[in-house]
């Protein structure tokens, strides 16, 4: 018997098909609006995948929409572990979320949205196997399967032994309120570890993490060996970025910054005035990657970096790390810059080269 | 008799040559021989013996080589069947492989090539007059084609051609104690435009496509060409089939800094007698006389990367080069910069039937010919442009303004994958059940989901429509039956390879050897 | 002005006819509609000075045929040239299989549409390790020159090190090439040779340190000379950390022994000499071989193929082994190599030809070689003013002739000899010039007793 788990976010979704961009805090409005959950179809056909291996499956999870309602309507057996839902989506995904870990599942089926990601991120931390069910609105977390079928056949050809390898994904977030005003501010939340699909012939004709990871190797060989003497080094967000400390075998925040010199840890976790009086005297130089989908090179997640940070450092002291396969991505389209200081943004503006491999570069316009 | 049924022009009845045929060792029969071998004349081994003797004990070979044990005709029957489950473009309809330019290769120039495959590459000049009449005259075309200076034979492919270009912007700066490190190439350019450089030691800057034309930014490249910028390498038109009509200004800003500008023209085939290296003020080009000028493939190579330049870097070729004094066509090195000129990329002169071929070629077609051939290959190419994006979920990425692709395109079947998760991978494998195939792009997919196609001038219309058509009823398949593509494929030599394995030392088998080890002891 | 050329044969839709209705469908007029994406500034406005083309196939023919006829080649002249392109005897079955279509037109398709390609290379890789006494071999490079550069890059990665110790006695333009492929990463250092042409190995040991990469030696050399003290340069390079680097003439290896018995950690070579002809140069193709381990198949610049199951029990299929290694995978960065078109077809020959030889022919014209040239050597030897074999080394197929006491240089004795129908050995007073007038002379199996006889014949007379 193989236990799994699932989270529905019942209230996922709701938002979109009344025009809200998103359901955090608006949960009343799209009701009132009559905004339909979406959630439970789309659970139900990512679990219809699984009904081949029925006999072998116990799906723990919480009452009523949390899952319950779900799982018992294809047949599955099921374990429930938290009681039905009140109307807080966020507060029952979390505490479902431990409990499963607890209750030792193979992995975690979620269905939600970017909200419900960082939800599950916030409960199950970075190692416990999960694959997102997408149900949101909006969706920027490379956590999700492209389509509920997918998750499905991903979770069934994973407990049938034919996926072995994971990877991390990010879970990203934005700002709701300010994308209801038409803007775009993602945040990178932290990383969560999905199952590695794994298809015949098709292994190499798509990116790998595997190519991925030592993309992001040659990139922090690279930064290392430009690395000046004297020099403070602000080490940004990211997987690539983390690398450069991984290199230098030092502790890394992962979505945090950092600070080293002369290959050696100054601080770790720094932000705005800390930086400024650290760097007291010496150079200061600035790394960073770009964040999911969007090309966010600065954007509101990095706190840490204020703008009197921003202003110190200076555009020809801010080098870009990224990987081929990241730039490729973003299909030509420029960096984002949104630091809050519209005169900052300009500042900070115009042709940046990238690094994005040992002696390699490309040069990408940040505005 | 009934005719066969060809009202639809989809090959639905196609099935390859499928021998189940062994690993050539599985055939062996111990004492069964290939051929027989002269023997030393029974006075030569009375005079020294069985040779062999001279060897110390340490040298001498123990255990014979576990080569396989086959009489000839069983050798010939195996290879004969690998044939035949091998579908050259002399079998198929070849459209599929983009950026090949997998043209007819014509059987008259295999007839002459044979006759030179018996010269010795040392041999005294007054007796190889004509080959070298050959090489000579090629070069003075391929001067014409391109309006540069001076052609070389040399490179054995056309990676070594742009290792060759890269070589000599190398030595050209030292020449001049210039320092310079950075080659900048873009996106669509062939991988090796960036890989060769980075073997002579320059660092790479990429320029990213415009999401809009998908050529380059020229404020993106002037803001990284420098004065540390050696040179700029670039194919134009790039794998996306765009002819990128900036390229002068591009030319012309590198060369503001001193920089040198290579053509990769592996994509010559869009613009023979149309448009020149000289024209966009190139320094060197290289062209591939196994792509554009008819050479077949070979399975990939032997081949040739033809490689000429403007007056300045003349020094710099590698040598001997072929000259003519009137009188006598004979070998040359008093061109070269003894102290910085790259001398050699390649044993000897190159690979002679090849460059051979592309004379016969040129010889056959004349200058309208070229001509013709590029017009033809870009009419085609745009006839099926048209035919390809009708088909429901194909697609191209970047708008040039008048709808125009040059001799290729890379096409998107994106929009198939969203709607049926069927992949151009799977779409690729499903070709193979109707004898056609395509080729993806170079990995990683800048673009998603890539189908790059390239007719050239060699199919017809005919050919294409069935080209085209097969693909629509792939395209159709993905919709009403997306597992016949998935599972594909199903009339094809074999049937879905499992590469799980080639990723993992314990897993791999490079060869037989290896695979018994790790799979039989 | 005329242009474009109506109902070429190589051009269907050249027919008027169609043409038009192609262009109907694109809403074009004319040819010149095409290609709008080329300003003006740009198009080529003037003519290209080619000669028109042949009326037809056999005025084409002719024309190829009567420029060709007045060359020589290695079947009109009695030929004693190797020095890197060896006149062997080549197999029908060799030439009847590399001229197939579908072998001959296939390029870079799948393992299922070129099953045959996949597997013969696959075949051949196979075959090369066997004879080599390695496990793991390449689809052919361009030329063994290439590989031996590759093999020294490959030293040079997997030790991290800088420093490649290459022979005195090395062909000039494999040299040329190994050092310019090299020069960003490498530092070439070179070892003395013996008088008897072998690796000075007091000399080596002086040459290699700590930052020696690998030491790169050929068995035979360049000039001919077995090397007969392999396993002892392997220590002295292993012991300093480096890897041993071998260049082989795989013909050789029906009798003597694999490079992998005296320490050869990377072997490369030519595979011409495997049924492939000379093509004036153009038969030239190289493999590089290691054993399985994964530091050495990382660091392969070139594609690999591997065998591999299929979704049906009881098959073979194909696949690239580690492609991510390559230039056309996904690492472009991290100073590999780049990978591209090379030499596939020969690949294919040489299968055809080991597998054709099988164990006894790879004996056989190793004694044969061997055997032959022994005979060259003696009788040559009794010519007044030549000495054979004059390094006095062990020798395999070549061997230096010493013209020094003949009073005569060898450019004029090889004009001599070419207007008696014979091609002289290598004139090597230019390349090596402490040899004085000297050739490096090739006798291999395709050379009869009468043929030996031949030149000893002319030459005494024309050094009498």
């Amino acid at each position: 018997m193989t236990k799994i788990g699932l989270i529905v976010n019942p209230v996922a979704g709701l938002g979109g098909s009344v025009g809200l961009k998103g359901t955090d805090g608006m949960i009343e409005e799209a009701l009132r609006r009559g905004a339909e959950p979406l959630s439970n179809d789309r659970a139900a056909e990512a679990l219809t995948e699984l009904i081949p291996m029925q006999s072998d499956l116990l799906i723990c999870t919480g009452g009523g929409a949390l899952g319950e309602q779900c799982a018992a309507s294809l047949g599955f057996r099921t374990k429930i572990l938290h009681p039905a839902p009140g109307r807080s989506g966020a507060e029952d995904t979390r505490a479902l979320a431990k409990k499963l870990v607890k209750e030792g599942v193979s992995m975690i089926l979620f269905a939600g949205g970017d909200g419900t990601a960082a939800d599950v991120y916030e409960a199950v931390g970075e190692k416990q196997p999960v694959l997102g069910i997408p149900a949101g609105v909006k969706i920027y977390s490379p956590v999700y399967a492209a389509t509920p079928k997918a998750a499905g056949e991903l979770t069934r050809a994973c407990l049938s032994g034919a996926v072995a390898a994971y990877e991390e994904a990010e879970v990203l977030d934005i700002d709701e309120d300010l994308y209801r005003q038409g803007r775009v501010d993602v945040r990178l939340r932290g990383y969560l570890t999905i199952p590695l699909e794994r298809r015949l012939m098709q292994g190499r004709k798509a990116p790998s993490p595997l190519s991925e990871a030592a993309s992001a190797h040659a990139i922090a060989g690279a930064v290392i060996s430009e690395m000046l003497p004297d020099t403070c080094y602000l080490i940004g967000a990211g997987t690539t970025t983390r690398s450069i400390m991984e290199r230098l075998a030092l502790p890394n925040t992962l979505i945090g910054v950092d600070m080293i010199c002369n290959r050696s840890l100054v601080e770790s976790d720094v932000y705005g005035e800390r930086i400024l009086s650290l760097a007291e005297g010496r150079p200061l130089k600035l790394i960073l990657t770009v964040t999911g989908g969007q090309g966010f090179l600065l954007g509101r997640g990095n706190q840490q970096l204020t703008p009197a940070v921003l202003q110190k450092i200076g555009k020809e002291n801010i080098i870009v790390v990224a990987t081929q396969m990241k730039m490729a991505a973003l299909g030509g389209r420029a960096l984002r810059l949104d630091t809050g200081s519209a005169a900052l943004d300009r500042q900070l503006s115009g042709y940046y080269r990238v690094i994005t491999g040992y002696e390699q570069y490309t040069v990408a316009k940040a505005e | 008799m009934k005719r066969i049924d060809r009202s639809s022009k989809v090959r639905t009845n196609f099935h390859q040559a499928k021998w189940d045929e062994p690993i050539i060792f599985e055939l062996s029969t111990p004492g069964e021989r290939g051929v027989s071998v002269p023997k030393a004349a029974p006075a030569v081994a009375a005079a020294v013996g069985d040779g062999v003797s001279d060897l110390p004990e340490s040298l001498r070979r123990r255990e014979k080589p576990a080569l396989p044990e086959m009489s000839q005709n069983r050798v010939l029957r195996h290879y004969m069947r690998l044939s035949q489950m091998t579908l050259g473009a002399d079998v198929n309809i070849e459209i599929g492989q983009g950026t090949c330019t997998m043209k007819y290769s014509p059987k008259v120039n295999e007839q002459l090539a044979k006759k030179i495959c018996d010269m010795h590459p040392l041999q005294d000049a007054d007796t190889a007059q004509g080959i070298l009449q050959i090489y000579y005259e090629t070069d003075q075309y391929m001067r014409q084609i391109s309006g540069l200076d001076k052609f070389t034979f040399q490179p054995g492919g056309g990676s070594q051609a742009i290792f060759l270009m890269a070589s000599m912007v190398r030595a050209y700066f030292e020449s001049r104690g210039e320092e310079r490190n950075e080659v900048i190439t873009t996106l669509y350019s062939h991988p090796s435009d960036a890989a060769a450089p980075v073997v002579t030691g320059y660092k790479i800057v990429y320029l990213q496509p415009d999401p809009e034309t998908g050529l380059p930014d020229p404020e993106a490249f002037k803001a990284v060409c420098t004065e540390k910028t050696a040179a700029f390498m670039v194919a134009n038109p790039e794998d996306t089939g765009l002819y990128n009509g900036q390229i002068g200004e591009l030319v012309k800003h590198a060369h503001s800094v001193g920089a040198l500008c290579c053509y990769d023209q592996a994509n010559g085939n869009a613009v023979l007698g149309v448009a020149r290296a000289k024209e966009a003020g190139f320094d060197m080009c290289h062209f591939n006389l196994h792509k554009t000028f008819s050479s077949p493939h070979g399975c990939s190579g032997p081949a040739c990367g033809a490689t000429g330049v403007v007056e300045k870097l003349i020094p710099f070729l590698p040598v001997p080069a072929v000259e003519f004094d009137g009188k006598k066509y004979y070998l040359d090195e008093s061109f070269a910069d003894k102290k910085y000129g790259v001398s050699k990329v390649r044993e000897f002169m190159g690979v002679a039937p090849v460059v051979l071929r592309a004379y016969c070629w040129i010889r056959m077609l004349g200058p309208n010919g070229l001509w013709q051939a590029t017009k033809t290959a870009v009419l085609n190419n745009n006839y099926l442009f048209k035919r390809m994006m009708s088909i429901p979920g194909v697609s191209a990425y970047y708008e040039d303004g008048n709808n125009q692709r040059v001799e290729q395109c890379r096409y998107t079947m994106e929009q198939v994958t969203k709607d049926t998760g069927v992949t151009s991978g799977d779409v690729q494998r499903r070709m193979m059940d109707f004898g056609m195939h395509f080729w993806t792009s170079h990995h990683p997919y800048y673009l998603p989901e890539p189908i790059t196609l390239e007719p050239t001038e060699s199919p017809s219309k005919k050919d294409i429509d069935e080209y085209a058509d097969t693909v629509a009823y792939i395209i159709r398949e993905c919709y009403e039956n997306p597992e016949v593509v998935k599972t594909a494929p199903h009339r094809s030599t074999i049937h879905q390879v499992d590469e799980t394995w080639m990723d993992d030392p314990a897993g791999w088998a490079i060869t037989w050897k290896i695979y018994n080890r790790k799979y039989n002891d | 002005m005329k242009r474009g050329f109506p109902n070429h044969p190589y051009i269907p839709n050249s027919v008027p006819e169609i043409e038009k209705e192609m262009l109907e469908f694109l809403g074009m007029e004319s040819l010149e509609d095409l290609h709008k994406n080329v300003p003006d500034e740009l198009k080529f406005k003037g003519e290209m000075d080619i000669p028109e083309a042949f009326g037809s196939e056999y005025e084409l023919r002719r024309y190829v045929e009567e420029l060709l006829d007045r060359d020589g080649d290695g079947k009109k002249y009695l030929n004693f040239l190797g020095a890197g392109c060896w006149q062997h005897y080549v197999p029908a079955i060799c030439d009847e299989i590399n001229s197939r279509g579908e072998f001959l037109t296939a390029y870079g398709g799948e393992p299922y549409n070129e099953l045959g390609r996949f597997q013969s290379q696959f075949e051949y890789q196979s075959m090369v390790a066997e004879l080599v006494g390695m496990d793991v071999v390449n689809v052919p490079a361009i030329d063994w020159a290439q590989a031996a550069a590759t093999t020294c890059s490959m030293a040079q990665r997997k030790t991290g090190r800088k420093q490649i110790v290459l022979p005195e006695i090395l062909d000039p333009q494999k040299r040329a090439i190994i050092e310019n492929f090299g020069r960003a990463t490498t530092e070439f250092v070179t070892v003395a040779c013996t008088e008897d042409g072998q690796i000075d190995l007091e000399d080596l040991k002086r040459k290699v340190n700590k930052d020696t990469a690998g030491v790169y030696f050929e068995n035979p050399s360049y000039l001919g000379v077995v090397e007969t003290r392999g396993a002892e340069i392997s220590r002295i390079a292993h012991e300093a950390g480096a890897e041993s680097l071998v260049g082989v003439d795989p013909i050789t290896l029906g009798v003597m022994a694999p490079p992998s018995e005296y320490g050869a950690d990377i072997v490369c070579g030519e595979l011409q000499p495997l049924g492939i002809h000379m093509n004036f140069g153009g038969g030239l193709a190289g493999f590089m071989a290691t054993r399985d381990e994964e530091a050495y198949v990382n660091e392969y610049p070139s594609r690999l193929f591997g065998i591999a199951p299929t979704a049906q029990p009881g098959e073979y299929g194909f696949g690239d082994v580690a492609y991510d290694r390559t230039s056309f995978g996904h690492h472009r960065d991290g100073a590999k190599e780049y990978v591209g078109t090379q030499a596939a077809l020969w690949g294919l020959t040489a299968g055809v030809y080991l597998a054709t030889m099988g164990p006894a022919g790879m004996e056989e014209v190793g004694q044969t070689c061997m055997q032959n040239a022994r005979y060259a050597v003696q009788k040559l030897n009794a010519i007044e003013g030549v000495k054979a074999n004059s390094m006095g080394g062990l020798f395999f197929k070549e061997f230096v002739v010493d013209f020094n006491a003949s009073g005569k240089t060898v450019e004029e004795i090889n004009k001599i000899l070419l207007s008696e129908g014979i091609f002289g050995g290598k004139n090597l007073s230019e390349e090596f010039p402490w040899l004085g007038q000297a050739a490096l002379y090739c006798v291999t199996e395709i050379h009869t007793q009468r043929d030996i006889d031949r030149l000893v014949n002319v030459l005494a007379r024309i050094l009498a």
